[in-house]
Order: C-alpha cells, then sequence, then structure tokens
C-alpha cells in the first residue's frame, strides 16, 4: 500500500516534472495566463498522460524495442485527438483559449518521457498511478504559476476583478512575465531544496 | 503586392512573434542547447531546415490527402508522424550525401522531432488560414523559414550571454535554470519592442 501511496506523491514535490526534472516547459508558460486555462490544460494533459501510460504498460511486451517510440508517440497524438475533439464538442470558449497547446500535448515531453522511462518498465497500476501524480504536479506547478500572473497582469482571480480601478502590469500576462515568474519559482525550489540538505 | 505580404510573413515571424520569446514554442531545445555557441548554431541550422521542410510537407499532406479525404480530424497524428518521418529521412540523406554536415547536425536531428516549434508551425499554418489562401504553399513555407530563423536568433543570442555568463558571479539559488529564465524573460521583454513596428 505505502509502495501505491508513494508512485502517486512522488510527481508532487519528489520528482516535479517542471520545477524539479525541468521537462514539459512549453505548455507550462504558454497556457498560465489564467486559472481556468491552467485547470483545463491540466485535465487535459493528465487524461492523455494516464491514458498512454495505461496502453503503454499493456503493450509493452508486444513493441519491438527499436520502433517503441514511434508507436508511443503515436498512442499519445491518438489520445490527444480524442481530448482535442471531445474539447472542442463540449468546451468550445476553451477550445479557443487553449489553442495551438492542445495539440502540442503530443510533444510534450512529460508524456513521452513517462512512456519511456516509467510505463515501459512497470505495470498497469503503477503506470496509473505514476500519470495521476505526475499530472498533479504538473498542474500544481501550473495553477501557482497562472495565479501569480493573474493576479499581476490580468489583477484577476478565478476572472474576479481584486482590486476596482487598478492597471495592472501588461508584461506579466505576455512571454516575459511567464519567465521571470518561472524563474523565482524555480529559485524558491532550490531554496527550499539547498535548507534541506543542511 | 504579393511580395509585399511575404515579406510581412517573414518579418513578422522572425521578430515581432518570435516563436520562441513571443509564443513560447520550442523551449526544451531552447534552455538544452544554448549552453555553447557552436552546438547552438548546430542546433539552429537543422531546425531551419526542418521546419521549412515541415511546412512545406505538412501543408500538402493537410491539402492533398487530410482535405479530400474529409479526414482533418486526424492532423494531429498525421503532422507527428510526417515530422518524425521526416526527420528520420532528412538524417539519413545527410548522412549519406555530406559526412561533414552530418558531423555537425547529427546529434540534434533526432531531438527536434519533439519540437514543439516543428509541430507549431504546421498547426499554426493550417489555422492562419494557408490552405485556402492565394500562394499559400509558398506562405506557409515562409512562415517555417521564419520560425526556423527566429528560433535561431534566439538560441545564438542565449547562447553568447550564457558563455560569458560562465565567469559571472551568480547567486547560489539562481545557478542554472533559473537565471537562464530570468534572461529570457528580459530578452522577451526586448523583443516587444518590435510589436509597434508596421510593414
Amino acid at each position: 500500500m505505502k509502495q501505491y501511496w508513494e508512485e502517486l506523491t512522488k510527481g508532487i514535490w519528489k520528482k516535479n516534472p517542471i520545477l524539479i526534472i525541468g521537462i514539459g516547459m512549453c505548455p507550462t508558460l504558454a497556457v498560465s495566463t489564467s486559472i481556468s486555462n491552467a485547470l483545463w490544460m491540466t485535465l487535459a494533459a493528465t487524461i492523455v498522460l494516464v491514458c498512454s501510460n495505461i496502453l503503454v504498460s499493456m503493450v509493452k511486451s508486444i513493441v519491438p524495442g527499436h520502433i517503441r517510440i514511434p508507436i508511443f508517440i503515436t498512442i499519445i497524438a491518438a489520445f490527444v485527438t480524442i481530448v482535442e475533439l471531445t474539447l472542442n464538442a463540449f468546451q468550445p470558449a476553451v477550445y479557443q483559449a487553449l489553442g495551438i497547446f492542445i495539440p502540442l500535448i503530443v510533444v510534450n515531453c512529460i508524456i513521452l518521457g513517462r512512456a519511456e522511462e516509467f510505463a515501459n518498465k512497470n505495470g498497469i497500476i503503477f503506470s496509473a498511478l505514476d500519470g495521476i501524480g505526475m499530472g498533479l504536479g504538473f498542474g500544481l506547478t501550473l495553477t501557482v504559476l497562472a495565479m501569480i500572473r493573474e493576479i499581476l497582469g490580468a489583477n484577476k482571480l478565478f476572472g474576479l476583478t481584486l482590486i476596482p480601478g487598478m492597471e495592472p502590469s501588461s508584461a506579466m500576462i505576455i512571454a516575459p512575465g511567464a519567465f521571470f515568474t518561472l524563474a523565482f519559482m524555480l529559485c524558491g525550489m532550490n531554496y527550499i531544496n539547498s535548507r534541506k540538505k543542511e | 503586392m504579393e511580395i509585399k505580404v511575404l515579406f510581412t510573413i517573414l518579418i513578422s515571424t522572425i521578430f515581432i512573434n518570435n516563436y520562441v520569446l513571443y509564443q513560447i514554442l520550442g523551449l526544451c531545445p531552447f534552455l538544452g542547447v544554448s549552453k555553447k555557441l557552436d552546438s547552438a548554431l548546430g542546433m539552429g541550422l537543422a531546425v531551419i531546415f526542418v521546419m521549412t521542410l515541415a511546412s512545406f510537407i505538412t501543408y500538402l499532406v493537410y491539402k492533398y490527402i487530410l482535405v479530400p479525404y474529409d479526414i482533418t480530424y486526424l492532423r494531429t497524428i498525421f503532422f507527428i508522424l510526417v515530422i518524425a518521418a521526416l526527420v528520420q529521412l532528412v538524417e539519413m540523406i545527410i548522412e549519406k550525401t555530406s559526412p561533414g554536415l552530418y558531423q555537425a547536425l547529427g546529434i540534434f536531428l533526432p531531438l527536434i522531432t519533439t519540437n514543439c516549434a516543428v509541430l507549431g508551425v504546421a498547426v499554426l499554418n493550417i489555422n492562419s488560414g494557408f490552405i485556402d489562401a492565394e500562394m499559400g504553399l509558398l506562405k506557409s513555407v515562409i512562415q517555417g523559414f521564419g520560425g526556423g530563423v527566429g528560433f535561431t536568433l534566439a538560441l545564438l543570442l542565449m547562447a553568447g550571454i550564457r558563455e560569458r555568463l560562465e565567469l559571472a558571479e551568480i547567486p547560489e539559488n539562481l545557478k542554472g535554470l533559473p537565471i537562464t529564465f530570468i534572461i529570457a524573460g528580459i530578452m522577451a521583454l526586448a523583443f516587444l519592442g518590435f510589436s509597434g513596428m508596421k510593414i
């Protein structure tokens, strides 16, 4: 039981895909303009991650080793297409807001990385838990980033205006703000980890 | 008139809508391969090459295979497979025809498949409505080429700065990725200056 719990929670802090391993940066930075975008992106990426992890761990014994990467990418692309069509049908506004970053989930290094590194070597249940955990870690980072950027860049939280009449700094909502916010988050992570070691 | 439109697309993808610094695409190679100027140049050239070719081929695939058979919803799968095959093909051709170039680009080519700028430009070409536009193929190719050049420009600037940063005294907790992101942020702010440009 303890082992299951560990596989589930390792993605949140100890092996956080963004802050510790440092992969999956593009969607993280581009989509974190508002919390609702961040949450939808998390949902989409986590569904793809969990489904592809489960399927990869199911087919791992029949996939020939030297062509496994193309097969994994095709599996991931199929799930991304399912998510893309579903979002387009039921949440067209979200689909518009996330734009090309929905199809780009295919090349999100987190998903291919977990398929290759974890699901290819472990059983179905562990792979599913790993997918959920990594998705949570990704989502948590994305949400914190989005919260900071939404407060500073749009003067809003969950779409509600915080301080009426205040002119927010528009640089925070576009690319430079994303870079700066993530830089300071990584710096804070380094600080906490270095304090822990002492 | 058309020349002017094409020129506008080229300039805006290189400077105004720079793929790395404005649209935030292709960050993995931007962070991973920007430690040395030489390897940054090799990666940049490989990306320009692949992005130009990928725009060309995905345009043809979309217009003459996906649209006639009414399977445009499969574009993500098709595009990623086309790009993966293309990268593999380019790698084999370069290896056979020019070993010198292969030595220089070799290790970067497989990495390009998962560069989201390449898939990004293929999807953006479709979203920009180039499929039905006049001279759509040329516009797509120019957008791909400009995207690659913009990526290379950002990568080279970053590599140049990071080479000098090796000698600088940086606070312990900012070393590595955090300082790189701060530099990227400042570069992105600088590139915002281009957004007022009118052609």
